[in-house]
């Protein structure tokens, strides 16, 4: 870790400002991603924006019926919040199928969105890694890469964006709100991460400076047929080897809208919107069903240790889509067999 | 979680504590945060070291440019091969207790690497954070040439090691006719079991404080060990320093399970830089340096197994390749036990070893029968099926009453109970035998069963015992208590022999001027240093009678020490137990204000040698399997264990009860991947090296068998910290199978080989 200066914010606006005016500075949410990435000598700044003053914290109704969460708001208390429970059960379960309940503690809803791939090489210094050393190669694609993307990978970086919060975001179209030097802006969710293309050092569209205020969840919550389906290596304190966010609008057996985002498959939440259009007036079969998985893994590619995740996806989507449909799948904390959270 | 405790046996010694469920006398210190570990020692005016590790693997250091980092201000030195003093040059100067055949890594000696993560140079500054910081700007020339550190590529360059290490057996010469009668028998199975390599991950990380004393070359240093002894006879060697000065401390180890058997480089670092610099120096490994020395083995395992139409095993051969580095042939009984655990009069075991370039492996919890009972067990379980056999009777079937490997009878060997009350328990009788038959809802539910069998070993050992005039007894060895229970096994074995409360005797470890042990491991320590202590107990027992016969119209005149006993803090006659001297009033008569006694207590080998001496276990499991997913949990565990005589159920238990978690970790989730390009694991964390959460852990039965056995020791110990652990792993991958007709032979099991 090298030597830094910090300074604690109480305004956005001066948040903002302290970036613009200090060379190699990063905002300071929870800390939970970040810190350890210092520690790591892996994220080198050398100014730190504290940001747990600023007034970022609320989750509170928007006038257009949805529902804003503060940038500071914690995982944990945006996960047990009643409205977000009530209204939202879909995030509530995604984000309590990550982390630890200490690292929800602390972690921030922005700060989620924002946390780095957990891929081996870019957390090991002494392996090339173009996310971290553009140009230095990636060492993924012909070495371990269990936990690597399937999905918009490119030839520079297989990694995988590990936030199980933001799969859930990506189906439900929240919208991130953000202030920069340039004033303020909202990016639709979709928007806001990236595919690694030849520039997999930037994970997401954020412009030098800006600073998340708000995650804007839509009235819109699929509060009656969604699930949170995450596979992993354990049931809990591991990141997903693929997980799906479900989320459908029935009439009957028949589907009016669907939604579906997949996590721990490519450098973002990746959503399928011609794969969600199959959904659109089908039965709610596990024939349709397939037939969607089908699409969503057109195009799929593995490499040597996470071609399983081609066949396993296409199985978490069917069954997550059908736990969305019958909703008779424990929701309950210790619903192991359900791997869910 | 549910319990069940085998009552304890009855036992000839004051029987108030042996066989109690006792609670850990050192828990509270524990869990208030009074036991100090090796990196908590805060002694006055600290400088910190931090490591440098080599990211090449084979090669060797052209430059070091230590001269930027050491013009910051606060950074006090830079230790590598190009500075380091000139210390013991010979081999065994290096070699530790438990050092393999060879020639031991020697941390900043010479230019060359070989292996990834070695050890190059030491940062040495006035804060952590400080010599974090210049580590990480220390440049670093290499010269990497051609490694190879995959032991696939070594399949034919495997040779066998010489018995270069005392404690390892090689397997035994191959008996009868295993080729001819594997080829006539109508049932056979041949497989190849295979897992990586796996690191120990004790939850301490290891770090020494070495504090310099300003007195000449003294230094007491706080390590993180299995043995202090061990480590001070390293560091004696080495550095040419006296008992007196090389002063090891290590009160609570926070887990081993064997990484702290041999001392790490990170306690040579830490003494190199207090003597060099004449100041008090710590220095604390990170979890990713940890997996820069040893582990367990890669393996590659095959067996060969035949059964004939009655279900008798015609041959059993077991053939194995393990993995060593270039520079030690570390060793361990991988194969041996397949020949003891069941009658079979053809069987041929073979064991080699090829080089990769990687560090020295270790042993690890089990080490060599967590291997080898694992691809055992998961064969037999193959071939009980060809044979038509439910895995239980196959196994009852083939029931070894002599340890066909020496030809001897075993000291005692409970395992027959182990089965019957285990499946007893688990409900075996109720099994439908077809795999993929048993479903709960839209689950696959499998039932499978494995054994266990390690050895009982009592080693040498000296403990010391101190009475005070207020009645207070310490006991005291030099060896560690790693968190399996030693301090609470001593404290009763104490009280109990001079019948006293258990509040009056406080137990102490980890102390290089206390009485030599041996390290802590192999299940042996309760049995070593519990017979010490009792020893040593009667030899106090002995002088008190003394010193209580010299007293004015002493009641106990005349009589010998076998014909009192000692209870409620009195010495009291057999014949007549109004005849009582109280044990205070015996030392307040005779003046002293203490009293002491040490003693060294050995195994009886001429009582011995006639015996085979093992500890069993039967473990059966439950697991269920949503096959769509490929997701396993394991649900239901019920493990039975025969290990002698228990003398405390709780410990004994939690024992037991980490031995299954561990049982499913090995099945389900541990490996060290190895990026082979790198020659580097690159799971090098617990974020990406996986072991169990709690809500993977589920419904353990423990069965603690009753098993008398005067022959191991007189105390009848036989140890339980391995045993408890084997057959887990094959019990779950048999369980697997059952449950969806998969044979997974590569562990872990994990979800993508289900799918």
């Amino acid at each position: 870790m090298n030597s830094f200066t910090l300074t604690k914010a109480t305004t956005v606006e001066a948040a903002v400002n302290d970036n613009a005016a200090h060379y190699g500075s990063a905002y300071l949410g929870g800390g939970t991603n970040l810190i350890d990435l210092m520690k790591g000598n892996i994220e080198r700044p050398t100014h730190l924006i504290g940001l747990n003053k600023l007034p970022l914290h609320q989750i509170e109704n928007l006038p257009d019926g949805g529902l804003r969460l503060g940038a500071l708001a914690t995982n944990a208390d945006t996960a047990y919040h009643p409205e977000v429970q009530a209204r939202y059960p879909l995030l509530s379960q995604g984000i309590l199928a990550g982390a630890s309940a200490q690292l929800r503690n602390m972690a921030t809803d922005a700060g989620n969105l924002l946390q780095r791939t957990r891929c081996y090489y870019f957390y090991d210094t002494a392996t090339p890694c173009n996310k971290r050393e553009p140009g230095s190669g990636c060492s993924a694609i012909a070495g371990f890469n269990r936990i690597h993307a399937i999905l918009g990978q490119s030839e520079s970086c297989i990694a995988t964006h590990p936030s199980d919060m933001a799969v859930p975001l990506a189906a439900l179209e929240a919208v991130v709100q953000v202030s920069g030097p340039d004033g303020t802006r909202s990016i639709k969710f979709a928007d806001f991460h990236r595919l690694p293309g030849d520039t997999p050092e930037l994970d997401n569209n954020l412009q030098r400076g800006e600073l998340i205020t708000s995650i804007d969840l839509p009235k819109k919550g699929f509060e009656k047929h969604y699930t949170y389906l995450k596979l992993r290596d354990r049931t809990s304190y591991a990141f997903a080897l693929v997980s799906v966010a479900a989320a459908l609008e029935l009439d009957g057996d028949t589907i009016v809208e669907g939604r579906l985002a997949l996590g721990g498959v490519a450098h973002k939440p990746w959503r399928d919107q011609d794969a969600e259009a199959l959904l659109k007036g089908q039965p709610a079969t596990v024939d349709t069903f397939r037939r969607v998985a089908a699409k969503v893994v057109q195009g799929a590619k593995g490499y040597s240790s996470n071609t399983f995740k081609i066949e396993l996806a296409k199985r978490a989507i069917v069954r997550a889509l059908k736990q969305a449909t019958e909703m008779n799948y424990p929701t309950d904390t210790n619903a192991f067999l359900n791997s869910n959270p | 979680m549910s319990q069940t405790i085998a009552n304890p046996p009855d036992i000839h010694l004051g029987t108030e504590y042996f066989g109690k469920p006792v609670n850990r006398v050192d828990g509270p210190a524990k869990v208030t945060g009074a036991a100090k570990y090796a990196a908590e020692f805060n002694v006055p005016d600290l400088y910190y070291g931090v490591v440098v590790n080599s990211p090449i693997t084979v090669g060797k250091i052209i430059k070091i440019n230590s001269a930027p980092i050491l013009r910051i201000p606060g950074v006090v030195q830079v230790f590598s091969h190009e500075n380091v003093p000139t210390l013991a040059w010979r081999d065994k100067n290096y070699k530790d207790d438990i050092a393999p055949g060879g020639s031991p890594f020697r941390p900043l000696h010479e230019p060359n690497i070989m292996f990834n993560m070695q050890p190059v140079a030491l940062v040495v500054a006035e804060t952590y954070e400080l010599a974090r910081y210049a580590a990480s700007l220390l440049e670093i020339e290499y010269e990497a040439t051609a490694h190879q550190t995959n032991l696939e590529f070594k399949r034919k360059d495997g040779f066998h090691p010489g018995k270069e290490k005392s404690s390892w057996t090689p397997p035994p010469p191959p008996r009868g006719n295993p080729k001819e009668a594997y080829e006539k028998a109508p049932h056979q199975h041949e497989a190849e079991y295979i897992h990586l390599a796996q690191h120990n991950n004790p939850m301490e990380n290891f770090a020494t404080t070495a504090e310099w004393l300003g007195d000449g070359k003294k230094l007491n240093i706080y390590d993180k060990t299995q043995g202090a002894p061990n480590v001070q006879k390293y560091i004696m060697n080495i550095f040419g320093l006296s008992k007196e000065e090389a002063h090891v401390v290590s009160r609570y180890t926070g887990g081993g399970f064997g990484s702290g058997l041999r001392p790490q480089h990170q306690v040579f670092m830490a003494v190199l830089a207090a003597l060099e610099l004449k100041h008090s120096v710590r220095v604390s490994l990170t979890r990713e340096q940890m997996f820069s020395f040893g582990h367990r083995p890669h393996i590659l395992q095959t067996l060969k197994v035949a059964a004939d139409d009655t279900g008798a095993l015609q041959s059993l051969q077991h053939e194995t390749l393990s993995e060593t580095s270039q520079f030690e042939n570390f060793t361990e009984m991988v194969v041996n036990w397949s020949g003891v655990l069941y009658q079979c009069e053809n069987v041929k075991l073979d064991y080699e070893l090829a080089k990769i370039d990687v560090y020295t492996p270790m042993d690890m919890r089990a080490p060599g029968a967590a291997s080898g009972s694992f691809a055992l067990e998961c064969a037999l379980d193959e071939l009980s099926y060809k044979a038509g056999r439910d895995p239980l009777e196959f196994r009852l079937l083939n029931y070894a009453d002599t340890d066909l490997n020496e030809k001897k009878p075993f000291s005692s060997k409970k395992l027959r109970e182990c089965y019957h009350q285990g499946a007893a328990k688990f409900g075996w009788d109720k099994r439908s035998p077809t795999p993929r038959s048993m479903r709960d809802g839209d689950l696959l539910v499998g039932w499978g069963m494995a054994t266990g069998i390690w050895d009982a070993g009592q080693k040498k050992a000296a403990a010391k015992a101190s009475l005070t005039a207020e009645g207070h007894l310490t006991v005291s060895s030099a060896t560690n208590d790693i968190g399996t229970g030693t301090y609470t096994v001593m404290a009763q074995i104490a009280a109990d022999t001079l019948g006293l409360p258990l509040t009056d005797v406080k137990a102490v470890l980890g102390d290089t001027t206390l009485p030599e042990a041996p390290v802590q491991g192999g299940s042996a320590t309760a049995a070593s240093v519990g017979m010490a202590v009792q020893t040593v107990c009667k030899a106090l027992g002995e002088k008190l009678l003394k010193l209580a016969q010299k007293m004015d119209k002493s009641p106990l005149k005349g009589i010998d020490f076998e014909n009192v006993q000692f209870v409620d803090g009195q010495i009291r006659a057999n014949e007549d137990i109004s005849k009582t001297v109280a044990i205070k009033d015996v030392l307040a008569a005779s003046g002293e204000d203490k009293l002491e006694a040490e003693a060294t207590a050995s195994p009886d080998m001429l009582k011995q040698a006639p015996y085979s001496k093992h500890a069993h276990n039967a473990v059966f499991v439950e697991v269920k399997v949503d096959e769509e997913l490929g997701t396993l949990h394991v649900t239901r565990v019920v493990n039975a264990v025969a290990a002698g005589r228990i003398v405390n159920p709780k410990t004994a238990r939690s024992q037991v009860l980490g031995s299954v978690v561990w049982g499913i970790s090995m099945a389900l989730m541990e490996e060290s991947v190895m990026d082979h390009n790198f020659g580097r694991y690159m799971n090098h964390d617990l974020a990406e090296y996986h072991i169990p959460v709690h809500a993977d852990v589920h419904d353990i039965d423990v069965i603690l068998v009753e098993e008398e056995d005067d022959i191991v020791n007189p105390l009848g110990i036989k140890g339980i910290g391995e045993v408890g652990f084997l057959g887990v792993a094959a019990a779950i991958a048999n369980a697997a199978y059952h449950a969806t007709g998969k044979r997974v032979r590569h562990l872990p099991v994990s979800l993508d080989k289900l799918l």
